[in-house]
């Protein structure tokens, strides 16, 4: 099985005042193509600082991480955007849709970005909202939608440029339990049809679901299990 | 998408959006009337001068035409080397004066013209004809007016008036033959214009052979500034001015004008640049949020910048047309209340439209806008995204 991410001796620290804060302290790690990973850990521990170096909107203050065979811990701007936008599929706790778009709209703006025009991209973009049970909710606004349906409209988008890597930062923090429980599923169906996830949760259900648990604490990995 | 996200955000505040258009269009419209009159009135003047052909004007040394009540003297001996010149065509003597007209409510007086009528260069016939003898007259509608009289009447007018004796001089009986509008009169002037022999018999023996001003009218292709040279040297007691000279002595005249037609023009465009800088700044601060999600899923910078600066150039092209509405109709007004300073020809426009001026007022206007938008749009889209990310979550 190939190696989609490969992360070395990650460290990444902030300025606070006269002090630097180590968010991360030397992190070493890799996932497997395929692999469905959740990082779990306290508050403060250093997950979602892990989470946007892997997902290349933050630098390292040293080390590396490499997704899909390419450095990226040094990417120049326009070239991490660009990386992101084909490899990286994001998944934000609030779902961020763009409010003036619609749902199939939201999913088009990053086939738009790779400059997939008219029908074809209606047609892929239709197809991620049926792959997530939204089709019929195509034209709704992101304000027409419920939290859940808004989660998986944000998971199409992810979806939409068949990323080598979608990264999930708590989706289901604001969502109630049951329809929590409806996004492990999608997660576990997702990944369960080829794709590499990396999650990020509080949430147990949501790491239970996982088949590779990783435990940080104080900026470091503490614990590494496999499903069994 | 870009579009649509770019119309979405103008349409997500539609008020503020709305205001900030009639802003920029009331800015765009003093930029335009700024324009308009730091060129109007010279272009209108050089109008003036040129419509009715006369490429140089004789006036006494060292005075402009009409400047003064000064007279050239043995002016039919002068006019006579001018005219063998060969590549003069016409020359149209003028002599200036009063034509005071009693009636039954007081002495009624106006300005009145002595020209040769084949040749004149002063007036339009706008109703009946030129004069053909020498007691026939033409008279403006304010001179009808206010002697209430009409083209085919008779008048009893005179070129002097003593208003403490009460007595006229040069006094004869004229028929009005035509209706004039004079080119160079203000708007309310009372206005005359008869054969210039019969205005020099009127005013008496001073007016002998004496002119106020003349206008040449040269051969096409003629050398102008050869000819004034020419002319001046044959005539040591007139000043020779070309179109070229008497527009100078405007621009000389109205350079104030100008001044502040720029200075304000200035500052139209920066409150226009200064109030998109706002709406944009504003309006992007509040998509922080959305614009580092934008990033996050792959939207390149320049797009991001490209889709803000969309929706300024958006509020321009919306702005621009309405701007030109309310700046022409502004300029109308506006030059209706500076056509009544007195001394200014009716027909001189402070304000003149010129469609390429009016194109570079809002194509500047409109770049400023866009320009106006890059540099907030930038700031956002340059913003670190996991840092706004968090930022946004907590807030």
């Amino acid at each position: 099985m190939s190696t989609i991410v490969e992360v070395r001796d990650l460290v990444r620290e902030y300025p606070m005042g006269e002090e630097r804060v180590a968010a991360l302290r030397g992190v070493s790690f890799d996932v497997d193509a395929g692999d469905y990973a959740a990082i779990v850990g306290p508050s403060g521990c250093g997950k979602s600082t892990l989470l946007n170096l892997l997902g290349v909107i933050d630098r390292p203050t040293s080390g590396t991480v490499s997704i899909a065979g390419e450095r990226v811990d040094r990417l120049p701007d326009a070239r991490a955007t660009a990386f992101r936008l084909t490899r990286i599929g994001f998944v934000f706790q609030r779902f961020y849709l763009m409010q003036a778009l619609s749902a199939r709209e939201n999913v088009e703006l990053p086939l738009a970005e790779v400059g997939l025009k008219g029908a074809a991209r209606r047609e892929r973009a239709m197809a991620l909202l049926e792959y997530v049970g939204l089709a019929k909710r195509e034209r709704h606004r992101p304000s027409q939608l419920s939290g859940g349906e808004q989660q998986r409209v944000a998971i199409a988008r992810a979806l939409a440029n068949s990323p080598a890597l979608v990264l999930a930062d708590e989706p289901t923090g604001e969502l109630d339990a049951r329809t929590g429980a409806e996004m492990i599923d999608l997660f576990a169906r997702l990944n369960a049809d080829g794709t590499t996830i990396v999650v990020v949760t509080h949430d147990e259900e949501l790491a239970r679901a996982a088949r590779r648990v990783i435990h940080m604490r104080d900026g470091v990995i503490v614990g590494d299990e496999r499903a069994r | 998408m870009l579009f649509t996200l770019a119309a979405a955000s103008l349409m997500r505040h539609r008020t503020r959006t709305l205001l900030a258009i009639l802003g920029v269009a009331v800015s765009a419209a003093m930029l335009l009337d700024m324009v308009m009159l730091s060129s109007g009135m010279r272009e209108s003047f050089r109008g003036l001068l040129q419509g009715q052909g006369f490429a140089l004007r004789l006036s006494p040394k060292g005075t402009l035409p009409f400047d003064t009540d000064a007279t050239i003297r043995d002016a039919d001996s002068l006019l006579a080397l001018i005219r063998a010149r060969p590549a003069v065509i016409a020359v149209s003597p003028v002599l200036g004066g009063q034509l005071h007209v009693p009636g039954s409510r007081g002495v009624v007086t106006s300005s009145v013209l002595g020209i040769i009528p084949s040749v004149e260069g002063d007036y339009e016939v706008v109703g009946g004809r030129q004069p053909a003898s020498a007691n026939e007259m033409v008279a403006n509608r304010q001179l009808l007016d206010a002697l209430g009289l009409h083209v085919g009447d008779t008048l009893h007018g005179a070129a002097g008036y003593d208003a403490q004796l009460r007595s006229l001089a040069g006094e004869r009986t004229l028929r009005i033959v035509g209706l004039a509008r004079f080119i160079y009169m203000a708007t309310d002037q009372k206005g005359a214009a008869m054969p210039i022999e019969t205005l020099r018999r009127m005013q008496g023996e001073s007016a002998r052979a004496r002119i106020s001003i003349a206008m040449v009218r040269l051969a096409p292709g003629a050398n102008v500034d050869s000819e004034r040279v020419a002319i001046a040297a044959l005539l040591p007691r007139v000043t020779v001015i070309s179109i070229a000279a008497a527009l100078d002595q405007v621009d000389q005249r109205l350079s104030y004008f100008r001044q502040l037609a720029v200075i304000l023009g200035a500052v139209s465009l920066v409150v226009g640049f200064l109030l998109v800088t706002t709406l944009v700044t504003v309006s992007v601060n509040e998509r922080i949020g959305e614009i580092a999600v934008m990033r996050a899923i792959g939207v390149q910078s320049s797009r991001i910048v490209l889709q803000i600066v969309m929706e300024s150039g958006a509020m321009m092209l919306v702005a621009a047309p309405m701007g030109l509405v309310l700046g022409l109709i502004t300029a109308r007004y506006l030059n209706s209340i500076l056509a009544r300073f007195p001394g200014v020809p009716a027909r001189l426009d402070f304000f003149l439209f010129q469609p390429s001026a009016a194109l570079t007022a809002l194509s500047l206007l409109a770049l400023s806008g866009v320009l106006a938008g890059i540099y907030p749009a930038w700031r956002s889209a340059s913003l670190p995204i996991a840092t706004t990310l968090r930022q946004e979550a907590v807030g």
